[in-house]
């Protein structure tokens, strides 16, 4: 099995690092023929807005949304949430559409506010673990989602790993923990090992 | 050292979401919004460019308060400023400020020169230039978390980059080749602490992202860049001193993104009006060459 990073801006090495670790095989995601053959797609941080300037109305998009609504499994960490949410705010900005919560961008505040944080896990055994760590990066806030929308992790309130369908997101950065369960919990949705 | 402290892991992780982007010099909230627009990953929040600090001499300082906070309000994306060399105070100002990264710059005066500032007391994170590999990990030694490999600021040429990244790549490949015993003198003739370059040597690159600076004026120099192992470019005064800016930044974010692609660094080229005018960076007298300042 064969894990696409989209690679078009952002933490994608840290992915492919964290991926490798685990024996995963991963490549480089840049344009819609990169998606073929992947057993699931990674949506790293970075610059939310950066992304979408290579996103806006191209193949790649397209390529993007058709194969995650056929069930790709996706694993979408801080800006990658950002990029699936069905809306953005402060500021307002367009995105794929695909994960049904409301996002808040830079919500917690500016780098002086990241953080690494312990989350409080709301169903270890769906998650595969009772503990979890937080790297919070100038992160984005999940102010609302749907009843179809499964909370999985929450910092104090705020939902920050949830789930739904095949797709796993965070607003923090398990890539940046090492052997976190979030990585693990996704490659389960993708069939493979571990 | 301890790479693995909350603190210094939040400062990294920053770095490392600025990585495969363009970060951006501007000089007000509008050139701030036409970079954002285009693409940059962050932007770094400047009084002048760099070619303008050449061309009118003086004094460089930080830039005044009320144009970083112009800038911070004007964009949503990540917001740099520089501080003078060793200047601790002007460094505690921006942090207090709120900026999201301090560079360290050598474009700007020098204020102590013998001494960095020790980045560790700070929970901002802070970018540093190099010209080779020690002077970078004497730099992280000291609490940056991102390397910058310098190029000749608001030089428009490209050459000095090059130097300085191959020089980098070069010493870091060469400590691979090298038994335990070995990189103790090579420590010792790099000038750096012995427990970095032991890491150097393990891991095959720094143990914080490494960028490129300094020089870049079109879509193929920031490629360039690329292809001798930067992970991102910061851009000067190469865009808002060409006769497109917000065309030229739109390419240089595409080029940096699809480097290893020379069908799109050459749509990314197409159609740009003049580059920004470039120096002969050999006809500079080394007191002219900023890239020499740093200890």
């Amino acid at each position: 099995m064969r894990i696409g990073v989209l690679a078009l801006q952002g933490d994608y090495a840290a992915h492919r690092q964290a991926l490798g670790e685990r024996g995963i095989a991963t490549c480089e995601v840049r344009t819609a023929a990169d998606l073929a053959g992947l057993g699931g797609i990674v949506l790293p941080g970075g610059e939310s807005t950066t992304m979408m300037s290579f996103l806006r109305g191209t193949p790649l998009a397209a390529a993007l949304v058709r194969s995650i609504q056929a069930g790709m499994p996706v694993l979408a960490t801080c800006a990658g949430v950002i990029l699936l949410a069905r809306e953005v705010r402060n500021p307002p900005q367009d995105s794929l559409a695909l994960l049904d919560v409301v996002v808040e961008r830079n919500a917690y505040g500016r780098q002086r506010e990241s953080t690494v944080v312990p989350l409080q896990v709301e169903d270890a055994a769906a998650l595969g673990s009772s503990t979890l760590e937080g790297v919070f990066i100038r992160a984005p806030r999940i102010v609302a989602h749907a009843p179809t929308v499964t909370v999985l992790a929450r910092r104090g309130a705020d939902p920050v790993l949830v789930r739904q369908g095949q797709i796993l997101a965070a607003t923090f950065h398990p890539e940046l923990s090492a052997n976190s369960p979030v990585v693990d919990r996704f490659l389960s949705l993708c069939g493979g090992a571990p | 050292m301890d790479f693995s402290s909350p603190e210094f892991r939040v400062k990294v992780g920053l770095a490392e979401m600025l990585k495969g982007g363009v970060i951006m010099d501007v000089t007000n909230a509008e050139q701030a919004r036409i970079a954002e627009d285009a693409g940059a990953a962050a932007v770094m929040a400047l009084e002048r460019v760099p070619a303008d600090i050449r061309a009118q001499g003086g004094v460089a300082r930080m830039a005044a308060i009320d144009k970083i906070e112009e800038i911070m309000g004007a964009v949503s994306i990540p917001v740099m400023a520089k501080c003078r060399i060793g200047h601790a105070a002007e460094a505690r100002v921006l942090e207090a400020l709120g900026v999201d990264f301090i560079d360290e710059s050598e474009v700007l005066t020098p204020a102590d020169e013998e001494n960095h500032v020790w980045k560790h007391a700070f929970t901002v994170p802070f970018v540093c230039g190099c010209r080779n590999l020690g002077e970078a990990l004497r730099r992280i030694a000291e609490g940056a978390a991102m390397i910058r490999t310098k190029g000749e600021a608001g030089s428009g040429n490209i050459v000095e980059a090059v130097r300085h990244l191959r020089a980098v790549r070069r010493e870091m490949r060469r400590l691979g080749t090298l038994e335990p015993e070995e990189l103790v003198p090579a420590a010792k003739e790099l000038q750096a602490p012995l427990e970095l370059v032991q890491y150097v040597a393990s891991h095959g690159r720094l143990p914080v992202p490494n960028f490129a600076a300094g020089g870049v004026a079109t879509p193929a120099d920031a490629a360039l860049c690329m292809m001798l192992g930067a992970e991102s470019v910061f851009v000067g005064s190469g865009i808002f001193k060409s006769q497109d800016p917000a065309q030229r930044a739109r390419a240089i974010v595409r080029a940096v993104t699809h480097w290893h692609d020379p069908k799109e660094v050459l749509e990314a080229s197409r159609g740009l009006e003049a580059a920004m005018p470039g120096l002969d960076v050999g006809a500079l007298s080394p007191e002219e060459m900023l890239s020499r300042r740093g200890w």
